[in-house]
């Protein structure tokens, strides 16, 4: 006991030497190191597993659509499929265009002019994304007070511009990017 | 788990086997030896009809998954072809889908059960808060299966559900479309909601396990809700228990046989019937009726954000639980007032599903038109909606911390036993025997 004893105290001495102190140091690096390559590679590779759940290529080529507007006929809309949605194609009338017009400077929960809801020299031709603000559902067309659109699900009304008038909705229908082709043809997307 | 293990090992396999993997030890002294309280009532015995019904659902649901095909086009022809063709599909689709409504009527028997006795209480919130995981798991994997059959209650029902994620500010939208895998709900979202609802019955079977060792280190609360204080207070797990729950579980299956055969479209929608059709929304969305309740409290609000905070705030409630209620009284035997404010409760939680199963603007009184009070008439669903939101709120918020400090519990019994051995059956011929009066 007493030879174990004598021989455990030079090695004590000797883990107090300077040689040795440094070896804390080295070690706090090996694992700053470690931990920071283990951090960049999780942190790098999570990115991958996260993104793949976003639109893929061929989801995001069949975006646009284009649309013959000759089909439409006044006073009428017609109900296309864009991106998995619907998208509402409304010919309005003089009669529907003079009340949106009217309603511009009333008090709406989501200001925007009729004129910003078209294109210019467009006013007949009313384009939107068919889902309700609120949860998605498809709103019903010439339904609740103002002529526009009245929502099934949880009661929101639109009026003849696709703004919100009334209900849970808090944003007006939305208005897809689209541009004219020609007088009678469109590009949605 | 918790205090020494009373294994002895029967035979030289079992011994060699014992120091090398105990499982048979740890099955012994988990399901055969466990001390239990020798009171528990029937309504202790949901734990074991619950871990029989994940493991129904998780059965039938890997045999369906193997005759289902999550495309948008062939979808809903695979599960009417499983109903009808594959054989004995009927049988095990309906045991899958009236499962998934046993499954919640017995989680809910479950946690009313938890809030009466004060089974949330210390030292219980981690078997409580694992319970509420299990719940939150539970409604995400009911969410993902319903939109499964690719019906147009199924497909506008993740419409609704995911456009909730919109509310949220700025981020809102890219983790709408994120979730889709599009601009819609559509392939990309049918394909992974099939994945991670095959992925969450195994999650919920880990956190199964973890929430039976959280209740095996302190033991099962008990209707008196005091501690077991000696081994007379306790009986073996088996074969006491296991024949109760047993016999709880014969019971419950003549209910789920009941929906099975006779009634299997009885909980769901005629709605679903009908292909998904993303350019038509049924005039009525509603979604399963165990998710009912928090329906009615998304829609109690005008402002979508608020209605969705006030949805997930319904949810996020339960889990703080332990830390609200303020009482050292663990069971409502001993607590007349939140008694009735308990009961109050559940019949709230009944109202909510109610008023989430009805249109807003529908009277609740039919032919009373009612006056008008802000934004809705005061007799329909809507303000019925908020009053029974703002009760359940209260419940947990207000009732619960207040009555701990303001109302005289009833004299709690010294231990499990003393009340069953003064029990008038228990005593002497002639003694005065009345449990209420005592102490």
């Amino acid at each position: 006991m007493a030879d174990t004893v004598a021989g455990a105290s030079p090695d004590h001495q000797v883990s107090v030497s300077p040689t040795l102190e440094g070896d804390p140091n080295r070690r706090d690096f090996i694992h700053i190191a470690t931990g920071v390559a283990a951090a960049g590679i999780v942190g790098g590779l999570a990115w991958p597993f996260i993104d793949q759940m976003n639109p893929a290529g061929d989801t995001l080529a069949l975006a646009s659509i284009e649309f013959d507007l000759g089909k439409v006929v006044e006073g009428q809309q017609v109900v296309v499929k864009w991106r998995g949605k619907p998208l509402f194609v409304r010919h309005r009338t003089p009669a529907e265009i003079q009340k949106a017009i009217a309603a511009d400077h009333e008090d709406l929960r989501d200001p925007a002019t009729d004129e910003s809801r078209h294109k210019p020299g467009k006013a007949e031709w009313l384009i939107l994304v068919g889902t309700c603000t609120h949860l998605g559902c498809v709103p019903t067309f010439g339904g609740g007070d103002y002529g526009g659109w009245f929502c099934p699900c949880h009661g929101s009304v639109y009026d003849t511009s696709g703004r919100i008038r009334r209900g849970p909705a808090p944003k007006n229908l939305e208005v897809p990017d689209y541009s004219f082709l020609s007088d009678s043809k469109v590009k949605v997307g | 788990m918790s205090g020494h293990s009373t294994y002895e090992p029967k035979s030289g396999l079992e011994t060699w086997l014992d120091s090398r993997l105990p499982i048979l030890r740890f099955a012994n002294d988990t399901i055969v030896t466990f001390p239990t309280p020798k009171n528990l009532n029937y309504w202790w015995t949901f734990g074991a009809i619950l871990a029989l019904m994940l493991g129904i659902q998780i059965v039938t649901g890997i045999v369906l998954a193997m005759h289902y095909i999550p495309h948008v086009d062939m979808a809903f022809n695979s599960v009417q072809r499983i109903k009808r063709d594959v054989n004995y599909g009927w049988l095990i689709q309906g045991m899958h889908a009236n499962g998934a409504s046993m499954f919640f009527l017995a989680v809910y028997v479950h946690m009313f059960r938890n809030l009466y006795y004060g089974s949330y209480k210390a030292p219980r919130e981690v078997l409580w808060l694992l319970g509420c995981v299990i719940y939150l798991l539970m409604i995400g994997t009911a969410f993902f299966g319903y939109v499964l059959p690719w019906g147009q209650m199924s497909f506008h029902g993740a419409v609704v559900i995911t456009n909730l994620i919109g509310a949220l500010p700025v981020v809102g939208h890219a983790i709408t479309t994120w979730l889709w895998g599009g601009f819609a709900v559509d392939d990309p979202t049918l394909n992974r909601f099939f994945s991670l609802h095959y992925l969450l019955p195994f999650m919920i079977a880990g956190v199964v396990g973890l929430h039976i060792w959280a209740l095996h280190v302190p033991g099962n609360n008990n209707p008196v809700g005091i501690d077991v204080r000696s081994p007379q207070d306790s009986v073996p797990f088996h074969p006491y228990y296991t024949v109760k729950d047993g016999f709880a579980i014969s019971v419950f299956l003549i209910l789920y046989g009941v929906f099975v055969f006779w009634l299997p479209d009885a909980l769901g929608d005629a709605a679903n019937y009908i292909k998904a059709n993303p350019l038509v929304t049924p005039q009525h969305i509603v979604p399963e009726w165990y998710l009912l309740p928090f329906y009615a409290i998304l829609r109690a609000l005008p402002n979508k954000l608020m209605g969705v905070i006030a949805m997930f705030g319904a949810i996020a409630t339960i889990f703080v639980l332990p830390w609200l209620d303020t009482s050292k009284v663990r069971s409502m035997r001993y607590r007349p007032t939140i008694r009735l404010y308990f009961f109050i409760f559940v019949l709230d939680c009944i109202v909510l599903g109610f008023c989430g199963a009805h249109s807003p603007d529908d009277l609740v009184i039919p032919g009373v038109v009612g006056p008008q009070f802000l934004d809705a008439n005061l007799n329909s669903f809507v303000w019925l909606s908020r009053i029974a939101a703002l009760y359940y709120f209260a419940y947990f918020w207000v009732i619960t911390p207040l009555m701990g400090l303001t109302e005289t519990p009833l004299p709690v019994p010294e231990t499990i036993s003393s009340p069953v051995l003064s029990h008038p059956a228990a005593m002497p011929a002639g003694a005065a025997a009345s449990p209420e009066k005592r102490g």
